[in-house]
């Protein structure tokens, strides 16, 4: 991704190009009206939203009541830092973002390795995997909702439950974190199955000639060689995983302590229609994803940089 | 020879297993659309009475038909829109040398990033301002503007894979760099093009955040957002087999999508994930 690998190869064929200014003016000329309508479109429909959002979160701004509206500098932030809602909601998120995302690894992982090395029926296995992925967010959430229900579901007979699972908050937690894994583990595993893809065979045959077993050679090989495949999968899961909206708001919106941030974010601006404090979250949830990433690249970015000890 | 056999068979129940765990929850909601509304809620999970009269009444209600129409038009005209703009940034990034390259893959990683339900807030309130709220541009420009990121990204990693020599060789011959795209490189371009455009078709289809916050009516409603919305027969009961029924209907473009193009979906996400 960065312009130092991508301008490595074309050097060969750069100096002679160099000289001719002309030349090189109007390669500058055509790169600029391509990139421009993507990055006009980018930004001018991000921007606009995004400075409004932080205009409005230090205002009063309650479309019920426009009149009221007037500037109050961070105390939309204060009331949402001191609210305990935010704080439960902040919890949530970070409840289902950790299990799911931990779940979605270990078995993306597995799934990327079924993908790649099965000798039995490689294209239907990857065609079948990709179902849950390429499904309707929506509809997988009513499968999963319908099948958990005691009324209309298979699950809780399956499991002889008397009491509905989705009444209380850890049958619900359960629910909707299967959910989760269910539809985005495959995408989890392609993100991996990308870093498999890297890892040469000749590195694996020596290793076993060496007598490493296979145990070893997937840690000692396969993993140091993924990092950057690993991270990169696990910053995109994680970041999206944070904005959960779609599965909780089919299940319940929210109930039995299974509020998220985005859901909080949704109900204040669109059902309550508070545009100040809704954006005060919005603000708020955008710094917690920042800071989620700023992690994820500090972190594992100096671990993944030496492109593993062993290479 | 017995090695080999004991292989095949433990990845023959890998097979099984990974294949049950995909389907299952398809199959689920296939045979729920397929009860009759008195036994919805019996929980079994093959039907006892098997009817097709779900998929009758969506078709029959004005509210399942127009989302079918607003989900395909615009999820064809904003992908079509993403991938064109997108084609055209990612031969810049991928071929010519230009400062700000690095800004604009950063712009696109902040654009990736950010949490989409904060926009909503604001773009419901412009687009109510303006007009847009409740229409087709009104969705077409946020999907259009959220699908460019990941395809440039997918883009840009196709692109470098073109055989540069043939569109020097085009230059030489006397064609100008814009004839030098559109005839030499836009046909090898081709296959990224597609594999992008089914993707991004496939985010669009899904999307649920914008779809049920920028629009209120059949006017623009698609379909995620409508079967959310389906009317029940009391306040307090949703209408399963509705539901259901849309559901299926709603999940068998993308089947057929992820079977046909199976191998194009995973080599272009693949593709941009290393690059990435």
């Amino acid at each position: 991704m960065s312009t130092g690998a991508v301008a490595a190869p074309d050097d060969v064929a750069r100096p002679r190009r160099k000289r001719l200014s002309d030349r090189a003016r109007a390669e500058r000329r055509l790169a600029a009206m391509l990139v421009a309508p993507a990055a006009i479109v980018m930004i001018a429909v991000t921007a606009y939203p995004v400075v409004e959002t932080l205009i409005l979160s230090l205002q009063r701004a309650d479309l019920r009541f426009p009149s009221a509206n007037k500037f109050v500098g961070l105390d939309n932030y204060s009331a949402v830092l001191k609210a305990p809602v935010w704080w439960q909601d902040v919890g949530h998120t970070l409840i289902i973002s950790v299990i799911a995302v931990s779940f979605q690894f270990v078995l993306g992982m597995l799934l990327a390795l079924a993908m790649h090395r099965t000798l039995v029926a490689r294209g239907l296995l990857r065609s079948i995997a990709l179902v849950p992925y390429g499904i309707v967010a929506v509809v997988s959430a009513y499968s999963w909702d319908y099948a958990w229900g005691l009324d209309s579901g298979w699950i809780p007979k399956l499991l002889g439950l008397k009491s509905d699972p989705l009444s209380h908050p850890f049958g619900t937690y359960t629910a909707i974190i299967i959910t989760e894994i269910w539809k985005n583990t495959p995408f989890m595993a392609l993100l991996l199955l990308a870093g498999l893809a890297l890892v040469s065979d000749e590195l694996h045959e020596a290793a076993k000639v060496d007598g490493a077993s296979a145990w070893q050679r997937f840690w000692r090989i396969t993993v140091p060689l993924m990092k950057p495949a690993i991270l990169v999968a696990l910053l995109f899961r994680t970041l999206d995983e944070v904005r959960i909206f779609d599965v909780i708001y089919i299940f319940n919106q929210g109930a039995n302590g299974t509020e998220s941030i985005s859901m909080l974010n949704y109900s204040t601006l669109l059902d309550r229609l508070n545009l100040g404090l809704g954006s005060a979250v919005s603000v708020l949830l955008f710094v917690l994803v920042a800071i989620i990433a700023f992690i994820f690249l500090k972190g594992f970015g100096a671990a993944a940089a030496p492109g593993g000890e062993r290479a | 020879m017995s090695l080999r056999a004991r292989q095949r068979s433990g990845w023959s129940a890998a097979f099984v297993l990974i294949a049950v765990c995909s389907l299952v929850p398809v199959v689920w909601i296939v045979m729920l659309s397929l009860k009759t509304p008195a036994t919805a809620t019996d929980g079994s999970f093959i039907p006892h009475h098997w009817t097709l009269s779900n998929y009758k009444d969506i078709f029959k209600e004005g509210i399942f038909t127009s989302a079918l129409r607003n989900s395909i038009g615009i999820g064809l005209i904003s992908t079509a829109l993403a991938v064109l703009l997108a084609s055209m940034a990612a031969y810049a990034i991928a071929r010519l040398d230009f400062p700000g390259k690095r800004a604009i893959l950063a712009v696109s990683l902040a654009v990736v990033m950010f949490p989409q339900i904060s926009l909503v807030g604001p773009l419901y309130n412009l687009w109510r301002q303006i007009g847009l709220y409740d229409t087709w541009p009104g969705l077409i420009i946020p999907y259009m503007t959220f699908a460019l990121p990941l395809s440039i990204y997918v883009l840009s990693s196709f692109f470098r894979e073109i055989p540069w020599e043939l569109e020097q060789a085009a230059q030489v011959d006397g064609a100008t760099p814009f004839q030098a795209f559109r005839k030499v490189i836009a046909p090898l371009a081709m296959p990224g093009i597609v594999t992008t455009f089914i993707i991004v078709f496939m985010i669009c289809w899904n999307d649920f955040v914008f779809a049920i916050s920028l629009t209120s009516t059949t006017n623009a409603e698609t379909v995620p957002a409508a079967i959310a919305q389906f009317p029940g027969a009391s306040q307090f009961t949703q209408p399963i087999g509705d539901i259901a029924a849309a559901a299926v209907v709603v999940t068998v473009p993308v089947m057929l999508l992820v079977l046909l193009f199976q191998r194009r979906i995973v080599a272009g996400l693949t593709a941009g994930a290393v690059k990435g």
